[in-house]
């Protein structure tokens, strides 16, 4: 499944995407992130019959990545991101 | 007491060709969002009674006046009911409960059973939020993504406009395709800023069925950029309170080129619905 | 030689003139829905405080998000120019600069010389802009001008979930209902739209000295969150709305 977690409001589409197919839950992104926006959960609350731990963006997070996420994103540069390179099955992607 | 333009119709139903009692599994789902909560219960897996009612400011009450409301003259009693899940807002807050599931997965289960196998698109419009959700053919979650950070593009958008122009929610469809010709959207996505553009549109001397229709084709193309992110896939189905919307939907049909299905029962019960069938199996599973 | 500079923003038209780089004369009229009437009136205004007629004004540049309605303009210049112009103007040391209006916010950076290097803006989305706390104003019932005094009297930061106005209204109004104090909830209008500036300052990266400039600079409430989170010292200069009025005129005089 493709869990996308983020919002579009009037300045744009804010959204980070996590294939909880590729996801091993081993949570290696939750260290790597500067703003501690993930999570790893027990089971998959949008695949409620899956029971194995997945990583996901906390719900507290949710409404706000664009303006936590700005840490990763100066304006001047795209450095790479330390969530997406720290996520070895490659299943972490930003839409901005 | 000024009127409340935004005060939609409740409604409830029961399946007039089935009796509980010959049933041997009994489940229900209730989903309490933020603005309406619905109670379905099914009887072996079919649609057997439902309500949808507007929350009221307390989750576990807005539950259980769904519950009671959909039970009414059945005869049924909540004991009876093997195993309830509750989905939503405020799904951790229905007293009668044995689980929790969230709306994504409740809405994608309940599509799939209330507009058949087909349906590989939904789009819920609720009152404070919009999910995209891509299912495949068994109602499983594929892809999906809810904005609830922004008003544009749910319910209370549209009720801010109904109260601006002072027109019932129910109405304020049908009234946006009362126009001669199609005027250009508003150009604002921000419910805020549309307001008042809309404000200035009516100074204008704009009369209220093109203001309206403005605003329903700039929410149905909002809406579709939010689709696209999902990838739009036939069939196609819009759940929710906005679905009953004629003047959002045939917007929204014309801008995607498909044709939405049409919805046998109320629009906005998909997730409870999703959330029964997701207890019988959890029955069936000896949980 | 005299200009002008006209900025035309959401809520109001502000123009500025200047003999010789001296300010003979400024206006601020709240737009209405007719831009035309509110620069006709701010000319007016204007010209009248200046003590000049209209055609001694050797050239016109105009910025703010309706910069194209100023068809007497001889030029327009974007936001982010005039209002690093004008601050540069105003105080050498500044660095970062901070515009908070009716319905935009930009941080920008500038140089040692004075030159713009990086900026970001937020657009299109009230929550972050003055819009914000005009609706959170209205749904605490008190005027946007008591909004800011009020927020100084709180004595705890209350938590708002919401980012969207409508939505946060509609928080607002709960937390009334839970009898939580007015000015809590001020201050967490403000902490709230703070957030969101902080964000964009931090993705153009601060450097000392900072100056505040628009109609939010004259916010109180809105200031004091704003140093709080950011933990530093911020500039507001006394007529915040005019800064990037002062800059097209200073970019209309060549300077």
């Amino acid at each position: 499944m493709i869990a996308n977690f983020g919002f579009k409001d009037g300045s744009g589409e804010f959204f980070i995407s996590l294939d909880t197919d590729k996801c091993n839950g081993c949570g290696d992104c939750i260290p790597a992130c500067p703003g501690s926006i993930f999570e790893v959960r027990d089971e998959d609350p949008n695949d409620p019959f899956r029971e194995i731990p997945v990583a996901a963006v906390k719900e507290s997070e949710r409404r706000k990545i664009k303006y936590t996420c700005g840490l990763c994103k100066p304006v001047s540069d795209h450095p790479p991101l330390p969530c997406v390179g720290a996520c070895k099955a490659g299943a972490i992607a930003h839409s901005w | 007491m000024p009127q409340e333009f935004w005060r939609w119709i409740e409604s409830r139903w029961t399946a007039p060709d089935k009796e509980w009692r010959s049933a041997k599994v009994i489940t229900a789902g209730v989903d309490v969002g933020s603005v309406s909560s619905q109670a379905v219960v099914m009887t072996d897996g079919e649609l057997y009674a439902y309500s949808n009612m507007r929350t009221g400011s307390d989750s576990p009450n807005s539950a259980t006046n769904a519950m009671n409301r959909a039970l009414e003259g059945t005869g049924l009693t909540l004991d009876k009911i093997q195993y309830t899940v509750g989905t939503g807002y405020g799904r951790v807050n229905v007293p009668f409960s044995q689980r929790a599931i969230t709306e994504i997965a409740c809405h994608g289960r309940g599509a799939n059973f209330l507009y058949g196998p087909t349906v590989r698109t939904v789009l819920d419009m609720g009152g404070q939020d919009c999910k995209a959700i891509h299912i495949d053919e068994k109602g499983k979650v594929t892809n999906f993504l809810m904005n609830d950070k922004c008003a544009a593009g749910t319910g209370r958008g549209m009720e801010v406009f109904a109260d601006l122009l002072g027109i019932s929610i129910n109405e304020i469809g049908d009234l946006s395709l009362k126009v001669e010709e199609e005027p250009p959207p508003v150009s604002s996505t921000c419910v805020v800023f549309a307001k008042s553009e809309a404000s200035g549109l009516l100074r204008e001397g704009w009369p209220k069925e093109k203001v309206i229709a403005a605003y329903s084709s700039a929410m149905a193309h909002r809406v579709v950029s939010l689709l696209e992110r999902i990838g739009v896939e036939p069939d196609f189905a819009i759940t929710g309170g906005i679905a009953k919307n004629v003047g959002v939907v045939s917007r929204l049909e014309k801008e995607l080129n498909i044709k939405a299905l049409t919805p046998k029962y109320d629009t906005q019960i998909a997730g409870a619905v999703g959330a029964a069938l997701f207890a019988r199996e959890l029955v069936e599973k000896g949980k | 030689m005299i200009t002008a500079g006209v900025d035309i923003g959401a809520k109001t038209v502000k123009m500025v003139i200047l003999k010789d780089g001296v300010n003979i004369g400024q206006a601020l009229i709240t737009a209405g829905y007719d831009v035309q009437r509110s620069l006709k009136e701010g000319w007016k205004e204007g010209l009248f405080t200046a003590g000049i007629e209209m055609n001694q004004i050797d050239r016109i540049m105009a910025t703010g998000t309706g910069k194209k309605e100023a068809t007497m303009a001889h030029d327009q210049v974007t936001e982010i120019s005039a209002a690093a112009k004008g601050s540069v103007f105003l105080d050498k040391q500044i660095r970062t600069v901070i515009d908070v209006g009716a319905e935009e916010a930009r941080v920008i950076k500038i140089n040692a010389v004075g030159r713009v290097v990086d900026f970001a803006i937020n657009e299109k989305c009230a929550a972050g802009t003055g819009a914000f706390t005009e609706a959170m104003a209205r749904a605490l019932e008190v005027t946007l001008e008591e909004l800011g005094p009020l927020s100084l009297k709180s004595t705890q930061a209350v938590a708002m979930n919401a980012q969207c106005a409508v939505f946060a209204e509609s928080e607002l109004v709960s937390l009334v209902h839970a009898k939580t104090p007015k000015a809590d909830m001020a201050r967490a209008v403000h902490d709230a739209i703070a957030d969101r500036i902080v964000s964009m300052v931090r993705r153009v990266g601060m450097e000392k000295e900072v100056l505040l400039i628009g109609g939010m600079a004259k916010n109180v409430g809105f200031v004091a969150s704003l140093k709080r989170e950011l933990e530093t010292e911020i500039f507001t200069p006394d007529q915040s709305e005019f800064v990037s009025a002062l800059g097209a005129a200073l970019i209309a005089a060549g300077k």
